[in-house]
């Protein structure tokens, strides 16, 4: 990937996975805390998502506005509060295992940009 | 010539006694939509042939006297709810050809209602926004004065109601996206109990926050539409296997015993005069109609609920929209061979401005070590909100504060600064944090724009605020205003 005017290793199958340089949490400052270039590209890689050089400078700038605004969740007392991921008491929600109808595959396949017969057709994985 | 504006109710009891029929309740609101939607711009697809046909199917249904109290009324349904062989964009080049091969629950149980599907209504991409600016197709006005934003995310449905293109519209409510635009353009908003409604089909954004609920010209409409659209749905699994009670039967006007609480938290600063002078006019009628109001609640945690919500719906938003790859479904790009490029390039061109930052914002949060500093200390505070609220309730059967601190502001003025139009939601999402329904009504004007007061309860309590909500529009005349657009 081309992003920011710099080459960024992309992580494929089999490739050695290569981390940007990122702040670490340790040694991360609250007060003075902005999202670099780097950061924005690195997380941007994560999400897999393309970005013009303009975006990633617009991006760091507002991402680390909002995460400075952020900053005052540290404040909380949070000693063993658990943490809530979801309002309602409902847990391990099954179903009985009944076969059931299903779509079709032309109504599953009728949306997909490129097919091919009953599949969805893709770029090569392995380069 | 068909009466406007009508409610559900009005126009079923028109339908039951044959002084109108259903084709011509739907053609007079395909005119209207003719006449408002250059200007108003709600709509991203209109679906007049087949609701002509719905309509037909409803006339004969009423004929043979077999009628629902929606049976033959034109509805609206925000754009990311999928209806079977119409488009579902999400208001989003993502997914701009997507026809879905399925109704989501709500939308069958409406079908099954006799109901008629007129349009999908536009809003903030992937439902993430405030004003309806997001929409990758256009920004919808607001019809109380077209310069200024409708509300959001489901603007486009607020203003379909609002505007008298539909007599009622769905939408969908994941940090205020419900009750914000109905207080922008005075119509009755719900976004009910987490749980209490179906997901089943509706584009997920925010999975632990997301809740389908009715937009309505009146609380009574509100209390119909809500009884047709919750209850138990096995292909969600967040759905909550509580007997549904039949909502109309709790709309009485004695408030006498009924204990209001008003948390101070949400008279903050900023907050516009006008918004804090009409509030505060509305709750002294419900003291003057029997409730009890106590003014000097506090739940002292509400101030950290925007920074936990924004680092909460994010997270899960960026998760969710991990599954736009361009394969399966939606915009691909396709003029490389590189699978890692076309990935990225199909959400780098498929998605809007809002949609990348919170995708970014989500995935910096859940992100190797940031994920305790954020999203689980986002998640514990959202645990003290619960308890907040939960403790509350043992003393109030509601809590009454503003839908927004803010009359609806202009077209354009908070588009560069996110953070502001987050602000935008801060009285409504702490109530998604905590799961709970709430409702915002018609409280007033200021300048000539609308006011909404915002009621919230304990989860499941939706009788409550119904009741309270009834109470205060059988004494008041707010809802009876009409946009002349």
């Amino acid at each position: 990937m081309r992003a920011g005017g710099r080459e960024i290793r992309r992580r494929g199958w089999g490739e050695k996975t290569v981390l940007l340089p990122i702040f670490r949490y340790e040694c991360y400052n609250w007060q003075t805390m902005k999202l670099s270039r780097e950061e924005v590209l690195h997380i941007a890689l994560l999400a897999r998502l393309g970005l013009t050089e303009a975006e990633v400078d617009k991006l760091s700038e507002q991402l680390s506005d909002i995460l400075e605004n952020f900053e005052a969740l540290q404040q909380v007392d949070t000693t063993d509060v658990p943490p809530t991921a979801q309002s309602i008491p409902l847990q391990n929600v099954t179903k009985d295992d009944k076969v059931a109808d299903s779509l079709p595959p032309s109504q599953i396949l009728a949306n997909a940009p490129r097919k091919e017969g009953e599949y969805f057709r893709v770029k090569a994985v392995l380069e | 010539m068909i009466p406007q504006p009508l409610t559900i109710h009005e126009a079923h009891e028109l339908l039951k006694a044959k002084k109108l029929s259903s084709v011509e309740l739907t053609k007079a609101c395909l005119e209207r939509i003719r006449q408002a939607e250059p200007k108003v711009h709600a709509l991203v697809t209109i679906t007049d042939e087949l609701a002509l046909k719905q309509a037909q199917e409803a006339d004969r249904l009423i004929a043979k006297g077999d009628s629902h109290p929606l049976t033959g009324i034109p509805v609206i349904i925000k754009d990311n709810m999928c209806t079977k062989g119409i488009p579902t964009t999400c208001s989003s080049r993502m997914l701009q050809n997507f026809v879905p091969p399925y109704d989501a629950t709500v939308v069958e149980k409406l079908n099954d209602c006799g109901a008629v599907t007129i349009g999908k209504a536009n809003m903030d991409e992937f439902a993430m926004g405030s004003s309806t600016e997001h929409s990758a197709f256009f920004a919808t006005h607001n019809p109380w004065d077209l310069t200024r934003v409708p509300g959001g995310s489901s603007g486009g449905s607020a203003v379909a109601v609002a505007a008298e293109e539909t007599i009622y519209a769905l939408g969908s409510d994941t940090g205020g996206s419900i009750r914000q635009p109905a207080g922008f353009c005075s119509v009755v908003g719900l976004k009910p109990t987490y749980g209490r409604v179906s997901r089943y089909g509706l584009v997920a954004f925010a999975s632990s926050l997301d809740q389908i609920g009715p937009l309505t010209k009146d609380v009574t409409d509100c209390a119909i539409v809500l009884n047709a659209i919750a209850g138990y749905d096995n292909r969600d699994s967040t759905s909550v296997p509580e007997p549904t009670p039949d909502y109309t039967q709790c709309l009485t006007t004695d408030l006498k015993g009924l204990r209001l609480g008003i948390p101070k938290e949400y008279f903050v600063e900023g907050m516009q005069a006008e918004v804090e002078k009409a509030l505060k006019a509305a709750i002294k009628r419900l003291e003057e109609l029997g409730a009890k109001v106590d003014w000097e609640v506090s739940l002292p945690h509400t101030p950290y609920a925007l920074a936990a919500y924004y680092i909460i719906a994010p997270s899960e938003a960026s998760a969710n929209l991990a599954r736009y790859d361009g394969v399966k479904y939606g915009f691909s790009y396709v003029n490389t061979n590189s699978m890692w490029e076309a990935l990225e390039k199909t959400r780098q061109f498929g998605f809007g401005d809002e949609v990348k930052r919170r995708i970014m914002l989500g995935t910096y949060a859940l992100s190797a070590g940031y994920y305790d500093a954020y999203y689980l200390k986002a998640q514990k505070v959202r645990t003290l909100i619960r308890r907040e609220f939960d403790q509350a309730f043992k003393q109030y059967d509601a809590l009454i504060t503003p839908t927004s601190p803010t009359l609806p502001f202009r077209i354009g003025e908070k588009m560069d600064d996110p953070l502001q139009m987050y602000l935008s939601d801060v009285c409504t999402l702490p109530i998604n944090i905590a799961g709970l329904p709430a409702i915002s009504i018609p409280a007033g004007f200021g300048d000539g724009l609308p006011i909404g007061m915002q009621l919230i309860a304990k989860p499941f309590g939706e009788e409550a605020i119904l009741k309270i909500a009834y109470a205060y529009e059988q004494a008041t005349e707010w809802h009876k205003r009409r946009a002349g657009v």
